[in-house]
This record gives C-alpha cells, structure tokens and sequence, in this order.
C-alpha cells in the first residue's frame, strides 16, 4: 500500500474557480484530513528495500514492509500515517528530538538502544549471515576462518558491533560501509573477502548480484523494533499491543509474506513474545566464534569507561585523518604548483587545458569524484581505499590550490620579475628564487584556510570505506546513542590537529617578515 | 675630461623606433655613449627616457633600429634569450623604484645574481657585496630587508646590487626623484666617483640642475628622437 509523501498539501493546490465543487470537496478532506491526526513515522528510502523505498511506479510514495508495520500501527492508533524521510544513521537522533513519532527502518533492538530510546517489542528476526565469493565458500564459513582479512559490514549496526568484537580476537579487519550494495560489490570484485549482514539484505543482494554465496551456519540472531522517545513510552506500549494483535490475527504474516522475507523464525518468535516472554536483543550462534558477554552494551558503563573504550579507535582515526590530510595536502600542493605554473608561463594549449581541469574538478562534487575513482573505474583501476581517498582528496584540492598560487605568481609585481631578468637570471631562476618565493608568502594564508578545509573535508572519504574521525564519531555515537561526549572528543580531536597547524602557519608568516640574516 | 670624439662608443643606440600600441613612442632616436662618460638623458614626462632604458636591458622590443652594448646587438622584434643574457651581462640597471627583492635581506639582494647568474662563489659574492655596501656607507644595513630601509638606503643598495656583476655600463632611471638636497649631493658625489673609476654611465632625469653639476654630457629627448 503506498504511502503519499507529500500528503495532504496536494490538495491545496486545486484553486481554479470553475472547479469550485471539486476545490469544495477539496478542502473539506483537507480539513477533515487536518483535523485527524497524523502519525509520522521516520525511516530512510535510500536503498532501503524491502524495509522502505521509493516505489518504482510512483516516486514520489514509498514501500516496503516497515512502510505497511506503520501503516498498521497508524491505523490501530485511528491516525494518518506519514513518512518524514531521515538518513538511517540519524533516525534515532531524531526521534529523541520529536522529528517523529517512531522510526522504523529495519532498526536493530540492542541494549544501547532500550537505554536511550522507548523500542517496540520486535516485530521480525532476523539472522546475521556470512556472504562470501562462491570460491571461497569452503574456505571462509565462520569469522574465525576470516583470520586477518577484511570483512564489510553497514556502519552503526550489530554486525559492524560483532566485527568490532571479532577484530580483536579473530584478527579480522572490519569495513564500514554506508549502504549495502557496495559490500557485495566490493566482495566480488576482491576488495573484502566476507560480508556480514542481514539475512533480508543479503538474500536481496544475492538475486540481483550472483557470484556470492550465503553461509548457511548464522553469526548471531537479532530482531527489528520500532523506537518512539523515551518520553513516548505510552504511545510505544499501545503499539506494542496493536504488534501483537496483528502478530494474532496474521496481519504481520501477510506483510512479511508480501515481501518474501516470511520463514519459520517469526511464528517462533510471535509465539514466544505472546506467551509473555522476554526476547534478548540479540543471540551469537556458533559462527561468530565469540562470547555472549563479548556484546555487552556501552550504555551500562560509565561515560569515562566509553571514553576508555572509544578512544584508542578515535585516535587511531584521528591518525587516519591526519596521514591521509597532510599526504594528500603535499601533493595537491605539488600539483596545483605545476599547474599553476603551466598556467602562467604554458602556451595556450597548456593553458587550456589546465584551465579544464580545474573547471572539471571545482565544478564537481568531490563526493562524485571520490565515488568515479573508488567505484566508477574499479573495472579497469581496482585502487585500494586509502589509495583512492587519497588521490581524490589530492586532485581535487589541487585545483582550489593551483588557483591560489597562480593569482600569487600574478600578484608578484612585474618591477620584481624586470630587475631579476636585467642581472642575468634565467626565467627558470626568475621562477625559483624570485617570482616562487615570494609567491609562497603570498598563498601561506589561504593554503593554511585550505590546510584546515581539507582536514575537515577528509571525512567525506568514509563513503570509501576509509575509517576516519568523524566516521569513527558516527559509529560510536549511533551505538551509545548519543551525542554530546563522542561530538566533544571529536570537536577535541579536530582542534589538537587544526590549531597547532594554524599556529605554525602563524610562525612561518611572522618569520617571513623578519629579516634574513 | 677627455673629448667626445676621444672615446670609445660602449653604447650605441642606433635609429631605434619603438611603438607600443598605437603610440609611436621613439621615432628613430640615436645616440652612443662612450667608455667613462655619464651621459644625462632629459626630457619631459612621457617622452620616452625610460623606455630607452628598457629597450638598452631588453626588457621591451622595438621596431627598427638597433641596439649595441659592449658588442653584443639587439635588432628588432624578439630578442632570443642567449642574445639577451649577453647583453645583460654587460649592463645594471636600477629602477626609479629600486624594485629590490622583497623577500630577502641588502646583502642577499646583491649576492643573489653573481651566485645564480654569474657562477660566483657564495663567499666571495658575499665579501664583495660587503665591499659595495660599505663603500657606499650602508654596510650596517646588510640584514635588513628592502622595506626596512630608507630611500636613500635602498637606493645604494640597488646601485651596489647593479655593479656586484661588474657591468660595463650603469643605467638609472630617476636617480634623484626622491632625495631631498642632501642625499641628491652624496648621490651625485658617488656617481662621480664610479666615472672617475672609469665605469660608463647612462642616467635618464628631469632634474636640470643634477644633469648640468654631475653629467660630462646631456642628450634632449624630444618627439622620439634624441638632439
């Protein structure tokens, strides 16, 4: 059943006068439709089938099973549903903050969750599965057969938590990704070797990607809840009642049958949340090779043991962040230097085609770059992750760069580049120890700007899969469920690096007006 | 002093036209300069003193016409580099404005083309840029930079950072535009003593008193051509 995203408003667009009974009409559902109370549910249609999408037919409305769960819950509750679009690393925040009455895109129950948020009782389990290329079905069918090699998971989830665990004791190196097309993409082309993911995901990847295979043997078992602010625990209980007459009377069955992802784990489920019993969020089965307490929550620690606990990964980010900034600074300066110069001194076809360049990459995103240098050329250039954020980042900044210094060389007063020629320095010496030098002074300011730009900038490289500082932040944020100490350390972090960078920029500007001995 | 048909022509500037633009700036001006002379060139603003300097170093092609320095000749159109690194050799040419490097100190401003451009080594450039500066009594200025100096100052350290590569003939362009009485007398008194030395000068002003107590010969600039 599809659901308008726009909702009622179209209706305010009917205003000719020759349409006045149809405008009469109008009106009258527009106000009986203000008058009913909405529902608004939170979920994320970007790539989210069969949870949420944009439905093929109209774009404009969005289906899939959690769409047709808050339908139902709307309907128990006697209101109108609609949906507010949030990013899925973002929907708890925003119903912490009233964005919605509830989210509900295949969220995950974990403790860290039930502290913060009000969750419903599960409406789905689901298991966490193994996919790995066919020719390595043999070879990789439980984690700890995945012993130093690299394992792609959805950022902010159970399985990136899992992988977390099993870094530390299977030697695995887990791999964040944003959505959940790219690990299985990644997987066939050799850049991860194993996958963990939902069933659900991984079952719909493998019909629209063959090459892969899904171990049969689960990594732990998890369940999807809708989450309502702890505030709203009265509206979540209510529709933990509307869940369970509909889990009585079959209505989940014929959702979840509708988009193919019924099997027997949920009449057991059903069966047992009716009798009474509690369900643990989330269960280890036998290929995770891990404890049961190895997922014991952060939020029933102290804020100084989270602290503890995130922080080794956050400086070891902050590493990340800092390599990749200050390499991929070096050479966008190296390359906006040759451009720069080809653009003063080159002949028009230099000319031209530098100007190109620059044009191409200050007038594209440099996500899109990123994303045609990762993703885009893979067929012919399979660049290692760092690799390509790095040459990203460089090429892109090289141009910004090769701006500055050129409108520098420019800036250089032309009696300078007279007096230096009539003493007999070549042009490449006018260049080197004249026009260059002086030119330098000139851009120290904006390339610091940029320096610090691009420090920032940076954390547009964790759609590659570069773990970096703000990506890091991300995680460790969606799984304390909050904020406030992960954005402070990450605010810290940022500063320790940014501002001694300013500092010594600040130094070199003042040296530079001193005089040389 | 000796008579004008006595010396050796080090500098012949020989029916230059010169047009930029459409501005017909030089229209078949002539004239040498001789070995030890300090030959004034005057003539009202805009008439084209400077650009003779200019089309002398190189810095700007003409016409027609030909220019000779030290045997080394420049002929109209584009000046090919090894041509122009020769003719340079052979001349120094401070600006109105001095246009010392801005980034480095009085002393590295006159080392800097002896080292880079003339192969001299880095010490003995130094000893002799020292020399300069203090024959022209601003040795104690050798740290500084360009902007920490004053007019008169810079001025000195332009004209030593000029002949710190021996050249055969010295222009200058507005020497005496911004000194006062004093600095004009110690200016005129230093150039003279370069002449007595035997160097050849070429200095464009419009300061009449300067040209008639300092130069052994002035040159009129009118209309493009010289008289």
């Amino acid at each position: 059943m599809p659901i308008s995203i726009l909702t009622t408003r179209r209706w305010l667009r009917v205003r000719r006068p020759r349409y006045g009974v149809v405008l009469l009409f109008c009106l009258l559902a527009h106000s009986a439709a203000a008058q009913a109370p909405t529902f608004r549910w939170a979920g994320d249609a970007e790539g989210g089938a069969p949870f949420v999408e944009a439905d093929p037919s109209h774009p404009a409305s969005v289906v899939g099973f959690d769409v047709e769960v808050a339908a139902l819950m709307a309907r128990g509750l006697g209101r109108a549903p609609e949906f507010v679009q949030i990013t899925f690393s973002s929907i708890d925040q925003s119903i912490a903050r009233g964005d919605a009455d509830v989210g509900l895109s295949g969220g995950e129950d974990t403790m860290t969750r039930r502290a913060a948020l009000s969750l419903t009782i599960p409406y789905y389990e689901f298991r966490e599965v193994l996919s790995v290329r066919t020719s390595d079905t043999a070879r990789f069918r439980t984690l700890a057969d995945l012993r130093g090699r690299r394992v792609a998971t959805l950022s902010g989830t159970i399985a990136y938590d899992l992988l977390l665990r099993a870094e530390g004791i299977h030697s695995l190196e887990p791999v964040s990704y944003d959505d959940d097309v790219h690990p299985y993409s990644d997987l066939l082309l050799g850049r991860v070797d194993a996958v963990l993911l939902d069933h659900v995901l991984a079952e719909r990847r493998a019909r629209a990607l063959p090459g892969f295979t899904i171990q049969p043997d689960a990594v732990a078992v998890g369940h999807y809840v809708g989450a309502f602010a702890l505030a709203h625990s009265a509206l979540r209980d209510t529709c933990n009642d509307i869940l369970r007459a509909a889990m009585r009377d079959g209505s989940l069955e014929r959702i979840f049958r509708k988009w193919g992802v019924w099997n027997d784990d949920q009449p057991r489920l059903y069966a047992r949340l009716l009798a009474g019993d509690s369900v643990p969020p989330v269960s280890l089965r036998g290929a995770s090779g891990l404890e049961q307490d190895a997922l014991e929550s952060v939020a029933s620690i102290s804020p100084g043991q989270v602290a503890e606990r995130y922080l080794p990964s956050l400086l070891r980010a902050s590493g990340v962040t800092l390599v990749l900034s200050c390499v991929s600074m070096a050479v966008a300066v190296a390359i906006g230097i040759v451009i720069a110069t080809g653009r003063v001194y080159g002949g028009r076809a230099i000319r031209t085609v530098l100007i190109g360049y620059v044009e191409l990459m200050r007038g594209t995103p440099i996500l899109l770059q990123l994303f045609v240098l990762y993703y885009g050329i893979a067929e012919a250039i399979r660049l290692p992750a760092f690799a390509a954020a790095l040459i990203g980042l460089a090429l892109n900044y090289a141009a910004y760069e090769s701006e500055i210094y050129r409108a520098a060389l420019e800036a250089v007063p032309q009696g300078q580049l007279e007096a230096a020629r009539t003493l007999g320095l070549s042009e490449r010496q006018v260049l080197l120890l004249i026009r260059g030098p002086q030119a330098l002074r000139l851009a120290l300011a904006p390339m610091t700007n940029d320096f610090i730009a691009l420090l920032k900038d940076s954390s547009l490289v964790s759609v590659l899969t570069v773990m970096e500082l703000t990506k890091q932040t991300q995680i460790f944020a969606t799984n304390l469920g909050s904020w406030v100490l992960p954005g402070v350390l990450c605010a810290a972090l940022y500063l320790m690096m940014s501002l001694p960078l300013a500092a010594l920029a600040r130094r070199l500007e003042r040296r530079w007006k001193a005089a040389t001995p | 002093m000796e008579s004008r048909d006595a010396v050796t022509p080090v500098l012949q500037f020989d029916d230059v036209h010169l047009q930029r633009s459409t501005r017909q700036i030089l229209r078949g001006a002539s004239f040498d300069v001789g070995q030890g002379e300090l030959v004034a060139v005057m003539g009202p603003s805009g008439s084209g003193k400077t650009t003779i300097l200019r089309a002398i170093a190189g810095l700007e092609g003409f016409q027609d016409g030909r220019v000779t320095v030290g045997g080394v000749t420049l002929t109209a159109g584009d000046h090919d580099s090894a041509t122009l690194r020769a003719l340079r050799r052979q001349i120094g040419l401070v600006f109105q404005f001095h246009c010392l490097f801005e980034h480095v100190s009085a002393l590295e401003n006159i080392c800097l083309a002896p080292v880079h451009a003339h192969g001299v080594p880095r010490d003995e450039a130094e000893r002799h840029a020292r020399e300069l500066l203090k024959a022209f009594g601003v040795e104690h200025r050798r740290a500084a930079l360009p902007r920490e100096l004053s007019g008169g100052e810079a001025q000195r350290v332009a004209i030593a950072r000029a002949l710190a590569v021996n050249p055969r003939v010295l222009l200058m362009d507005e020497p005496t535009a911004a000194l006062d009485q004093d600095r004009r007398a110690e200016l005129g008194a230093l150039l003279r003593n370069l002449v007595e030395q035997g160097r050849t000068l070429l200095v464009v002003t419009h300061d009449e008193e300067f040209a008639r107590t300092y130069a052994t010969r002035t040159l009129r600039l009118s209309d493009g051509r010289v008289s």
